[in-house]
């Protein structure tokens, strides 16, 4: 059949010479490689425990931020639910009561707050909709796990934990 | 009218002839499309509106036929009438896209922006507007005016901070309902909306001035943060109302109607006012006879993943014999859900 392209090599066979017969320097010349091998830096790492660096524009697990006095931010606007392609994100809004105002920023708070971590693509499109700057895709990768209830994150793996800014440096 | 006069006026290059006495932006409206003028306070099922928020101003390059020199300024063309042979520039004169850039950042001096929690967002006029012909950023460097809220009623809320006294809602209370019992007190800078001693409104038609708020200042109290309106779904339904014409527009979330609004044509305007016992009481698919979804425009934020059919037809034909044979498989998928 005629090539349809012209990057068809002919292989030449030759019969092999003496010091290709004998096989020896070409075991050694392997062994040697394999040997060198031994002293290289390892390329890998030893990953659950170590971990390499992410990327900055990394976009991992989601975490809803907390503002500077510990409040959290979401206002349950609904618009990263509403740009995520893959609807992933499900809310419900409650008020906020009077004697609550340390726990959320605006007087309107997710009372449940849900992403489907199956569903979710990383897209990051969420955080680019937040107005209220709550949501960023800062976290690690997403464990596996063995049942598909456990991929619905709610608030509990969701909110970033309280912190004290002002021992932030100490 | 004995006679039916009909005046020819153009507006942005496009000839109509309308009734004399019509309004260049109900001529304008009569075209349609792109070329209508924004209108924040004029409402055309209202006697008296208009004239006071300024974002329908337009150029009047040619006054009439007999007396061809340019109005000096621009008009609120809500109030103008039309001239035999007046020619009006609207988004083809740059003069009138500054102003209505210089009018929204007026109207948003005051304006808490907080669009994230207010239940109007995403049939805000003030947002639309905002969106068209505002800019970015604001200039204001001021604390802005805030008041508490009011609750004027069981129903109605009122926000004050997010007010931008268009006094639609004063019209509705004076003309729909027979006694008002709130409108506008103070001047300038400290008008606002008041009911005096917080007066329970209790009219059978006083939940009509929440449909007719351009902004989010008069809201639903029973639709408090129950949902974004996005995710809502409208359905045009009705029923046999004695009070009212009874046809509204259901907003469901899933199954359950979780507000009931009266219908909106494209400019945003009520059809027909409903009364309070449709708006807050009726919210169960059974009281009502279902029409058709709401026909939503595409640009809206409310079209957004919405299905035009009540039942989407299914991915997937339903197979006996294939789920016969799957039995075993489902049980094992369904073990570890």
């Amino acid at each position: 059949m005629q090539p349809l392209s012209n990057r068809k090599k002919v292989l030449e066979q030759k019969p092999m010479n003496f010091m290709e017969r004998i096989y020896f320097p070409a075991i050694v010349k392997g062994l040697s490689i394999t040997l060198r091998h031994f002293f290289k830096k390892i390329p890998t790492i030893k990953y659950p425990e170590q971990q390499r660096p992410f990327s900055k524009n990394f976009r991992g697990q989601h975490s809803l931020k907390r503002d500077e006095e510990g409040r959290e931010r979401c206002t349950a606007c609904g618009l990263c639910a509403l740009s995520c392609p893959a609807e992933a994100i499900t809310m419900i809004a409650a008020e906020r009561k009077n004697d609550e105002k340390h726990l959320y920023r605006e007087e309107k708070y997710a009372a449940v707050y849900e992403i489907n971590m199956l569903r979710c693509i990383f897209c990051g499109l969420c955080e680019e909709a937040c107005p209220k700057e709550a949501i960023y895709l800062d976290g690690p990768h997403v464990t596996a796990d063995y049942l598909r209830k456990d991929f619905i994150y709610g608030k509990d793996k969701l909110v970033e934990p309280k912190f004290d800014i002002t021992k932030l440096n100490s | 009218m004995a006679e039916e006069i009909k005046l020819k006026v153009s507006i942005d290059g496009i000839p109509i002839e309308v009734a004399s006495g019509t309004t260049i932006l109900n001529a304008a409206r009569q075209i349609g499309g792109d070329i209508v003028p924004p209108a924040m306070c004029y409402y055309s099922k209202l006697e008296g509106t208009g004239g006071k928020c300024r974002t329908c101003l337009v150029k009047v390059s040619k006054g009439s036929d007999k007396d061809p020199r340019p109005m000096p300024k621009l008009v609120a063309s809500c109030r103008t009438t039309v001239m035999d042979g007046m020619e009006v520039e609207n988004i083809t004169s740059p003069d009138v896209v500054d102003a209505r850039k210089a009018i929204v950042e007026m109207l948003l001096i005051n304006h808490p922006l907080d669009c994230p929690i207010c239940d109007q967002a995403g049939e805000c006029k003030l947002q639309d507007l905002g969106f068209e012909h505002g800019s970015a950023q604001t200039r204001y460097e001021f604390d802005r005016r805030t008041f508490e809220r009011i609750d004027i009623g069981e129903k109605i809320q009122l926000h004050m901070n997010r007010c931008i006294l268009c006094y639609r809602c004063v019209f509705v209370a004076d003309q729909i309902t027979d006694k008002r019992v709130h409108g506008i007190i103070g001047r300038g800078d400290h008008a606002e909306i008041s009911t005096y001693i917080q007066n329970v409104v209790d009219n059978d038609f006083s939940g009509n001035v929440i449909d007719v708020c351009p902004v989010g200042a008069l809201t639903d109290r029973t639709f408090r943060f129950k949902n974004r309106v996005w995710f809502t779904k409208p359905v045009d339904a009705h029923r046999d109302c004695p009070t009212c014409s009874g046809k509204v527009t259901l907003w469901y979330k899933g199954a359950d109607v979780i507000r009931v609004t009266a219908r909106k044509d494209e400019f945003g305007e009520v059809e027909e006012f409903i009364c309070n016992t449709c708006r807050y009481d009726k919210k169960e698919t059974r009281d009502w006879k279902l029409e058709e979804p709401t026909p939503i425009s595409d640009q809206s934020v409310i079209a957004s993943n919405h299905y035009t059919r009540f039942n989407p037809p299914a991915v997937i034909e339903n197979d006996p014999v294939l789920q016969e044979q799957n039995l075993e498989q489902l049980a094992r998928t369904e073990k570890l859900k």
